[in-house]
C-alpha cells in the first residue's frame, strides 16, 4: 500500500534519513520502568502519532525526547546528531520544538511577548548590544516582533496580541503554544495532547493546522494524542504504546484492526 | 586520645543543643515547606523565659534539680505559646500566597522578636542563675561537667518523646499525614489548622529546652543570642534532610561535632563561615540532605 | 534614537549632575544645603543603585537571592583598597591628590570598575553554583555565601578587619552616586526591554517552559546575577568612600541583604520605579523616626520589623504592585532624563 510519507522524501537528500531515530530507548526511575526499549523511526515530514493507554508513559517519551530527562538506556539520535545527553534548550535549538500537556504558557507576559520571547534562541544579538541600545538591537527588536505577529496571524491570534497570555480561551492558549513553539523555528514539531479539552469544530480546525503545518512549513510532526479523532485523521504513521513498551506500529487502519491494540485499550491486563 | 574523647563529648553536646533547635525547623518545614527563620528567636526567648521563671524562684541561692525541672517545664510552656500566637497571627495570614512572601513574612517576625528583645530585655546581656550545682567528673584524662552530660541526657529524652509523640499517637499520625499532603490531609478531615499549631507548640517547646540547657553551660544570655545559633540548627536541619526528623538529630549532632573540632584548629575565627560552607556543600551535592527524600518536579 | 541624540542627552545629563553637585557642595548665591539632607539624599543615591540592581535578578528574573550585601562588600572593599593604596599614585598622574576634587574623581574611575568587577566574579563563582537551585534553597545558599564573604573580609587586617576600613579617602560625591543611580537604571531598563530581558522574564514565568522554548536558563541566570553583583559592587564602591561611612563587616551582612530587599519589596518586586520608590522611602523613613528613636531607644527597628510583617500580610505586590514588566513601567519619571 501506498506510503504517503515516501512521495514526500523525492524532496530530501538520497537515501532519505529519517529525522528523528530512537533505539532502544528506557527510562528508569528508581524502581519504576516507564519506557522500555522504544524504537522509533520517524520519516521527515511525516506526521506520526504516538498512542496508548493512560499512564502509558506517552508524556515521559516526550519528556527523554526533548532532553529533560536523559534515558537511562539507549540512543536518540535527531537529524543526525545524537541527543540523548544534551539539555533541553540544546534540543531546541537542533531544530525540535516541543508543546505542553499542562499549557504552559508565560502567564505574567502578553499573547505577543509569549511569541517574542521563543525567538531568542535565533536571536544575534549580545549583552552590550542590548544595553547600549544599538541599532543591531533596535532592527531585531523590529524583526522579532514583525514575526512574531505574522504566526499570530496566521493562528488568527492576532487581535489579542497585546492581552495576558492566560486571558485567552483554553483552546486559544493551545493554538498560541503551538505559535510559540513554531517562533523557534523548528524542524520537527512535538505536540503533546495538543486536542486536550478541545471540542470538535477546535479539533478539525487543529487538524487542518497540523496538515498545513506539514505541507506549507514542511515541518515534522510528532503528536501524542488521546483524541481518536484526530489521531487516525491525521497521522500517516501510528505506534501505540502500552506500559512504555511499543506493542504495534503501522497505519491507521492496521493499528484499528490489530488486536493487541483492542485488547489494551479495553481490558485484559 | 583524651583529647579526642574530651572533644566528642563537647561537640556531642553542643550537637544535642543544635538539635532540639533543629528538630522545630525541621517539623515546621515538613508541614508548611517554611524556614520558620523566626525559630532562633524563640530558642532565645526560652532562655530568658527561663532565666525570669529561674529568678523569681530564687534558684541562684537554692540551686536544686527540681527548680530546675520547674523552670524548664515553664520555659517550654510560654515558648509553646509564642510558637503558637506567631503562626496565628503572621504565618496563617500568608499561607496561599507565595513561598517567598512566607519567607520574608518569617524574616519579619524574626526581626521583630530581636529587635524587641533588645527594647524590652535591654540589649546587655543577663547572666542565668546557676540552677544546678556544678560538678565535673573524670573518666581518665577526661573532663566531663554534670551540665554536658545533662544536656545529652535531657536532649536525648527529649528525642524519644518526640519520636513517640509523632509515630505512636494520634496527633503524630495527623502531623505526618499533613506533611505528605496538606490539602488531602483536610479533605481527610484532619484538622490542619490544629495540627500546624500543635507543630508549632512542639518545636518551640523543643527549643525552650534547648535555650534553657545551654544558659546552664553558657549563662550569659542576649537577645541576638538566637541569630547565629539558629542559623547554624537551621544547617543542621538542612545536612540531615529537611523535613526528617531523625535527620535534624543526626544533623545537630555533626554540626556540634564538626564546630567542636574546628574551634581547637587555628581555623577557630572562621567557626560561623564554617556551618555556611557545609551548608552550600549540601545543597550543591545533596540538596535532600542525608537522611531525606528528593522530589521531583512533573513535567 | 540616533547616536548623535543619544550623546547629546548624555551630555547633557552630565553637565546637569555637574551643577547639581557644585550646589551640594558649594552653594548658590546664598542657599547652602543642609548637610545633613545632603547625606540623606546621597545615601538615597546609594540605595537606589543597590535596590535596582537587586531588581534585575530578584524581580525581573525570579530568582530570590539574599546576598546582594557579600557583593557590596566585595566590590566595596576592592575600589576602598585601590583608592587607599594606589589612589596617591592615579592622582599624581594629573598632578593632584585624591582629596582634591579633581583627583578624587579621577580616582573614583578605576576605584569604582575595581569594585566592579571584583564583584562581577564574585558574582559568577557564586552564581554558577547557586543558580542550580530554586525558591527557599536558592535563598539560604547565597545567605550563606554573603555571610561566608563577610567572615573572610573579617579576617582581612589591611582593610581593617572588625574595626572597619577606617583609611577610606571620602572621595565620593553627589555627582558619583547619581551618575552611577542612573546608570544603573538605565542599563537595566534596557536589558529588561531587550530579548535577553525577555529571556529572563520567561525564566521567571516558567522555567521549564522557557528551556523548552531553546533558552539557556543558568547561562541568562548566572548573566543577570553577574550584572546585579557589578553594581551592588559599585554600591559599595560609592558607599565606603562616602565621607565618615567606612564599610564594616558587621554592616554588610544578612540583615543589610533583607533591608534591600524589602526596598524592592515594598516598591513592588519587578518594577525599576517601585524599586527608586522603595529605596528613597525606606532611606527617609529611620532618619524621619530618629527623634522618635531618642525618645524611645530601639522601637525604631521593632516598628521597621512590623512594618514588614504587616506589608507581606496586607499587600504583598508593594506600593505599585507585581505587574509583569511592561514598557508603561519603564517610561522615563519626570525627575529625570533617561537616554535610549
Amino acid at each position: 500500500m501506498a506510503n504517503p510519507a515516501s512521495a514526500l522524501t523525492k524532496n530530501e537528500k538520497m537515501g532519505s534519513d529519517p529525522i528523528l531515530r530512537t533505539r532502544d530507548v528506557t527510562m528508569r526511575f528508581g524502581g519504576l520502568t516507564a519506557v522500555k526499549s522504544l524504537t522509533m523511526t520517524v520519516p521527515r515530514q511525516s506526521l506520526y502519532g504516538l498512542i496508548g493507554p493512560n499512564g502509558a508513559g506517552k508524556t515521559t517519551v516526550f519528556n527523554v525526547l526533548t532532553g529533560v530527562y536523559c534515558p537511562t538506556e539507549g540512543e536518540i539520535e535527531f537529524d543526525g546528531t545524537h541527543i540523548e545527553k544534551k539539555k533541553p534548550y540544546e534540543i531546541t535549538r537542533l531544530g525540535a520544538a516541543r508543546t505542553f500537556q499542562n499549557i504552559r504558557l508565560f502567564a505574567d507576559m502578553t499573547v505577543l511577548e509569549n511569541v517574542m520571547t521563543a525567538h531568542h534562541l535565533r536571536s544575534r544579538q549580545r549583552l552590550p548590544d542590548a544595553v547600549l541600545g544599538t541599532g543591531r538591537h533596535r532592527a531585531e527588536e523590529k524583526e522579532t516582533r514583525e514575526r512574531a505577529m505574522q504566526l499570530l496571524t496566521i493562528f488568527n491570534l492576532d487581535k489579542f496580541a497585546n492581552e495576558a497570555a492566560t486571558s485567552l480561551p483554553y483552546g486559544s492558549q493551545r493554538r498560541l503554544e503551538i505559535a510559540r513553539a513554531l517562533a523557534t523555528e523548528p524542524k520537527l514539531l512535538l505536540l503533546d495532547e495538543p486536542a486536550a479539552g478541545m471540542n470538535p469544530h477546535e479539533a478539525l480546525d487543529l487538524m487542518r493546522l497540523i496538515r498545513w503545518l506539514r505541507d506549507e512549513m514542511k515541518l515534522t510532526i510528532l503528536l501524542v494524542e488521546h483524541n481518536m479523532k484526530v489521531v487516525m485523521g491525521i497521522c500517516e504513521t501510528i505506534q501505540v504504546i502500552d506500559y512504555g513498551e511499543e506493542i504495534a506500529i503501522g497505519s491507521p487502519a492496521e493499528i484499528q484492526k490489530n488486536p493487541k491494540v483492542i485488547e489494551a485499550y479495553l481490558g485484559g491486563g | 586520645m583524651d583529647t579526642f574523647l574530651q572533644q566528642f563529648i563537647n561537640g556531642l553536646s553542643l550537637g544535642a543543643i543544635y538539635a532540639l533547635i533543629a528538630l522545630g525547623y525541621t517539623m515546621v518545614y515538613g508541614v508548611l515547606r517554611l524556614i520558620n527563620f523566626a525559630h532562633g528567636d524563640v530558642y532565645m526567648l526560652g532562655a530568658f523565659a527561663g532565666y525570669y521563671l529561674a529568678n523569681s524562684l530564687n534558684l541562684d541561692a537554692n540551686p536544686s534539680v527540681l527548680g530546675a525541672i520547674v523552670v524548664t517545664i515553664g520555659a517550654m510552656a510560654i515558648a509553646a505559646a509564642i510558637g503558637i500566637v506567631i503562626e496565628r497571627f503572621a504565618y496563617r495570614p500568608v499561607r496561599h500566597h507565595s513561598r517567598l512572601t512566607s519567607l520574608i513574612t518569617a524574616i519579619g517576625v524574626s526581626l521583630l522578636l530581636e529587635y524587641g528583645g533588645q527594647v524590652v530585655f535591654g540589649a546587655t546581656p543577663r547572666f542565668f542563675p546557676q540552677m544546678i550545682s556544678s560538678r565535673t567528673y573524670s573518666l581518665g584524662n577526661v573532663q566531663i561537667t554534670n551540665q554536658s552530660l545533662m544536656i545529652i541526657v535531657v536532649a536525648v529524652i527529649m528525642m524519644f518523646g518526640l519520636e513517640f509523640i509523632v509515630h505512636r499517637t494520634k496527633i503524630g499520625k495527623a502531623m505526618r499525614a499533613v506533611s505528605f499532603n496538606l490539602p488531602v490531609a483536610r479533605l481527610m478531615g484532619i484538622n490542619t489548622d490544629f495540627v500546624i499549631a500543635f507543630t508549632f507548640a512542639l518545636g518551640s517547646a523543643l527549643a525552650a529546652v534547648a535555650g534553657v540547657l545551654v544558659a546552664l553551660s553558657i549563662p550569659r544570655i542576649d537577645p541576638l543570642m538566637g541569630l547565629m545559633t539558629g542559623l547554624k540548627a537551621f544547617v543542621a536541619a538542612v545536612l540531615g534532610g529537611i523535613g526528617s526528623i531523625p535527620g535534624a538529630m543526626l544533623g545537630g549532632m555533626l554540626i556540634g561535632l564538626m564546630e567542636t573540632w574546628i574551634s581547637a584548629t587555628a581555623y577557630s575565627t572562621y567557626r560561623d563561615a564554617m556551618a555556611f560552607a557545609v551548608l552550600i556543600l549540601i545543597l550543591l551535592f545533596r540538596p535532600a540532605g542525608i537522611l531525606g527524600t528528593s522530589v521531583t518536579e512533573k513535567v | 534614537m540616533s547616536l548623535g541624540r543619544k550623546l547629546a542627552v548624555i551630555a547633557a545629563t552630565v553637565a546637569g549632575l555637574l551643577a547639581l553637585n557644585y550646589v551640594f557642595e558649594y552653594g548658590f548665591g546664598d542657599f547652602q544645603i543642609n548637610p545633613y539632607y545632603a547625606r540623606i539624599i546621597n545615601l538615597i543615591g546609594i540605595n537606589i543603585t543597590l535596590a535596582v540592581s537587586l531588581n534585575l535578578i530578584n524581580g525581573l528574573t525570579g530568582q530570590f537571592s539574599i546576598g546582594h550585601a557579600g557583593f557590596m562588600a566585595v566590590g566595596g572593599y576592592t575600589a576602598t583598597y585601590l583608592t587607599v593604596y594606589h589612589g596617591r599614585q592615579i592622582a599624581a598622574l594629573v598632578g593632584s591628590t585624591p582629596t582634591d576634587p579633581i583627583g578624587g574623581s579621577l580616582v573614583m574611575v578605576p576605584s569604582l570598575l575595581a569594585g566592579a568587577a571584583a564583584a562581577a566574579l564574585a558574582g559568577l563563582l557564586v552564581g554558577i553554583p547557586s543558580l542550580r537551585l530554586k525558591g527557599d534553597y536558592l535563598a539560604i545558599v547565597t545567605l550563606g555565601f554573603s555571610e561566608i564573604i563577610r567572615v573572610i573580609i573579617l579576617n582581612i587586617p589591611a582593610v581593617g578587619g572588625a574595626t572597619g576600613f577606617t583609611d577610606a579617602i571620602p572621595i565620593t560625591n553627589f555627582f558619583w552616586i547619581f551618575s552611577m543611580a542612573i546608570l544603573t537604571i538605565v542599563v537595566t531598563r534596557n536589558i529588561a526591554l531587550s530579548t535577553f530581558g525577555r529571556a529572563l522574564f520567561a525564566i521567571r514565568s516558567d522555567e521549564i517552559a522557557a528551556e523548552a522554548m531553546g533558552i539557556n536558563t543558568t547561562r541568562n541566570k548566572v548573566m543577570a546575577f553577574v550584572v546585579s553583583a557589578a553594581f551592588a559592587g559599585v554600591a559599595g564602591g560609592l558607599s565606603g568612600q562616602l565621607f565618615a561611612n567606612p564599610l564594616n563587616p558587621q554592616n554588610l551582612n544578612f540583615v543589610k541583604s533583607i533591608e534591600v530587599i524589602v526596598m524592592i519589596v515594598l516598591g513592588g518586586i519587578g518594577s525599576i520605579t517601585g524599586a527608586v520608590l522603595g529605596a528613597t522611602i525606606l532611606t527617609i523613613l529611620p532618619e524621619a523616626l530618629r527623634t522618635f528613636d531618642q525618645q524611645f531607644p530601639g522601637l525604631r527597628m521593632v516598628i521597621y520589623a512590623l512594618l514588614l510583617i504587616l506589608l507581606m500580610i496586607f499587600r504583598p505586590q508593594g506600593l505599585l504592585g507585581r505587574r509583569e514588566f511592561t514598557w508603561a513601567w519603564l517610561r522615563p519619571s519626570k525627575r529625570r532624563p533617561v537616554l535610549g
